[in-house]
């Protein structure tokens, strides 16, 4: 799948861009603001029907202005497809497919697979564990509307039981028949939870592994594991055994809203001991990891959007990871990077297709 | 409207109360004063009254809980209707939507919300006792579970067949598409009558 022609109305800097891609490597450069992160982002947009920075689209208008345009030329599955996003400040936003308006944003979510892979995942290393189950979330949920449906039934059944503990501890009463309606539920959505977050995980732990040694030239020992209480004992019987931790807590102890991921460098955490260019080749890895997980969910190639990846990173890693997108295994991308120079000279020594776009201003300058 | 200045503390009054109500706004609720204070004295009258005397006399149905103006409810004392059949919903305005389809002659509970913790709502503050007396009595003989399939829903139609359960009366739920967080009462009519009619086992929907 690639895209093939973009268009682009008022959306954040860009007030207008027309820009033909190859299907291959398609790299911006530009000065820092000058626009070509919000150029990535509005290929994101047609993929996800949001900003990846900005959910909030009032946001995301040019100033002085009141709607934003974006509409996208793709070819997938050998079909050409149109993909349009319109936002009009106070109305609701159109996303059309085929000149056809989607009744549910939902239903657009994973057609067009995308991997985004930005300064920001560093979120990932130095965040708190939410970060990295919304990571495994988001991925999974793209194509698994039961998997979300799940989660979202999940969650909330897990406020209303810490809510009902709340109750319990200020009327200092308990009444074990309505807790054990919230465990049943909490038990059926994360058990099936569980088995999905496990199912992709052991899926992309090997490929992650294979991905970091090959951009790191294999000398670094990386661990990335899942940590689910869920792992050993079923959710059911960590819940009866936690139940007076809870009352006391006023807060439910066990189940999947507490999994992380451990993610090592050789016997320790990567957040205390990791350089940034180590960071930045462990996200790197993790999200070509979910690249591939992606590609074969979708049955086609995602569209990768490498958002100034290189900064941080030795020129030999930047080398390895050019000569590992230049391979078969991966589709169309699109690389930012401040300078001239050091684009041309990164792709330059491949022999991939590739185009150049000069971005100044928020407007394409070739 | 945050530093609005009212040159009338009755005019503010009045306004604070109109934004209590749901879905108005103090902007609104402005609106709504300024109108009353055009109209006819007697008309504001009326208006008052209405409320008043809403408030004051109206009664619940002592059978089902239903919203009535007698001790006993119309779709209750009506000899038509089917006493062995109990269909649970969670308000009046379900109760209306089933009337609508002209497909149910059954009679109703009415529960007076759904079990939510956060919103401080347990199953003592509805009326889940007296449905559970009125099946005891012996003379029921299915009770249909339809509340709305939100969390909340499952829950209160779970902790309803965790009371039953031991009784001999047939636990029935109506089935109801995909809306996921969807309320009974924006169901279509034609769909919501269908699913009356053809009714699942509860035990079933549950497994
Ligand atoms: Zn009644």
């Amino acid at each position: 799948m690639h895209l093939e022609n973009l268009s682009i109305l008022n959306y954040k800097n860009i007030e207008q861009a027309d820009l033909e891609f190859c299907s291959r490597l398609n790299c911006f450069f530009g000065d820092n603001g000058a626009g070509k992160t919000n150029m990535l982002d509005a290929i994101y947009y047609l993929s996800f029907c949001k900003s990846f920075f900005n959910a909030i689209d009032s946001l995301n208008i040019r100033h002085d202005t009141d709607y934003f345009m974006l509409k996208g030329q793709y070819t997938r599955k050998k079909e050409k497809e149109l993909v349009s996003c319109g936002y009009k400040a106070g109305s609701k936003k159109q996303v059309k497919r085929n000149r056809k308006l989607y009744k549910r944003l939902s239903d657009h979510i994973g057609l067009f697979p995308l991997v985004m892979i930005s300064p920001s995942d560093a979120s990932l290393i130095l965040g708190g564990s939410d970060e990295r189950r919304k990571f495994i979330d988001g991925v999974i949920s793209q194509f698994d509307h039961r998997y979300l449906e799940s989660l979202i039934r999940y969650n909330r059944a897990l406020l209303q039981r810490n809510n009902l503990l709340k109750k319990f501890a200020e009327n200092r009463t308990f009444d074990h028949e309505i807790l054990s309606i919230y465990d049943e539920q909490l038990i059926e959505h994360g058990e099936k939870i569980h088995k999905k977050r496990q199912d992709f995980l052991s899926g992309i732990i090997p490929v992650f592994q294979h991905f970091y040694a090959f951009i790191s030239g294999g000398k670094e020992n990386v661990v990335l594991e899942y940590n689910s209480s869920l792992n050993n004992t079923p959710l059911r019987e960590q819940l009866a055994g936690e139940v007076e931790k809870d009352r006391a807590t006023q807060y439910t102890n066990a189940g999947i809203h507490k999994d992380d991921l451990t993610l090592l460098l050789g016997e320790y955490p990567i957040k205390k001991t990791g350089s940034q260019g180590q960071n930045k080749t462990y996200l790197t890895a993790l999200k070509f990891a979910q690249f591939e997980y992606l590609k074969n969910a979708a049955g086609l190639k995602p569209i990768l959007l490498l958002d100034d990846i290189f900064d941080k990173l030795d020129s030999k890693r930047v080398e390895k990871i050019i000569e590992l997108v230049s391979q078969d295994q991966f589709g169309q991308i699109f690389i930012t990077d401040t300078n001239r120079e050091h684009l041309e000279n990164i792709v330059g020594r491949i022999p991939t297709e590739h185009k150049i776009f000069r971005i100044v201003d928020g407007k394409l300058n070739n | 409207m945050q530093n609005e200045h009212f040159p009338s503390k009755l005019l503010e009054n009045a306004v604070d109360e109109f934004a209590r109500l749901p879905g108005i706004g103090r902007k609104t609720a402005l609106r709504m004063v300024l109108h009353l204070l055009r109209c006819e004295l007697s008309e504001v009258e009326e208006f008052g009254q209405a409320i008043i005397q809403l408030r004051k006399e109206v009664k619940h149905c002592n059978v089902c809980h239903n919203i009535s103006d007698t001790e006993t409810c119309s779709i209750c004392s009506n000899p038509a209707r089917d006493r062995s059949v109990i269909c649970v919903v969670e308000n009046i305005r379900d109760v209306m939507a089933i009337e609508n389809t002209r497909q149910y002659n059954g009679t109703y509970h009415v529960l007076g919300g759904i079990i939510s913790p956060m919103d401080g709502i347990g199953p003592n503050n509805l009326e889940i006792e007296s449905l559970i007396e009125r099946v005891k009595t012996g003379e029921v003989i299915e009770v249909i579970l339809a509340l709305s399939t939100t969390m909340e829903g499952d829950t209160t139609n779970f902790y309803i067949y965790k009371k039953l359960k031991n009784t001999d009366v047939n636990l029935t739920t109506i089935a109801r598409g995909v809306s996921v967080g969807g309320e009974l009462e924006y169901t279509d009519e034609i769909t919501l009558g269908r699913s009356i009619m053809n009714r699942l086992n509860y035990f079933d929907t549950i497994k």
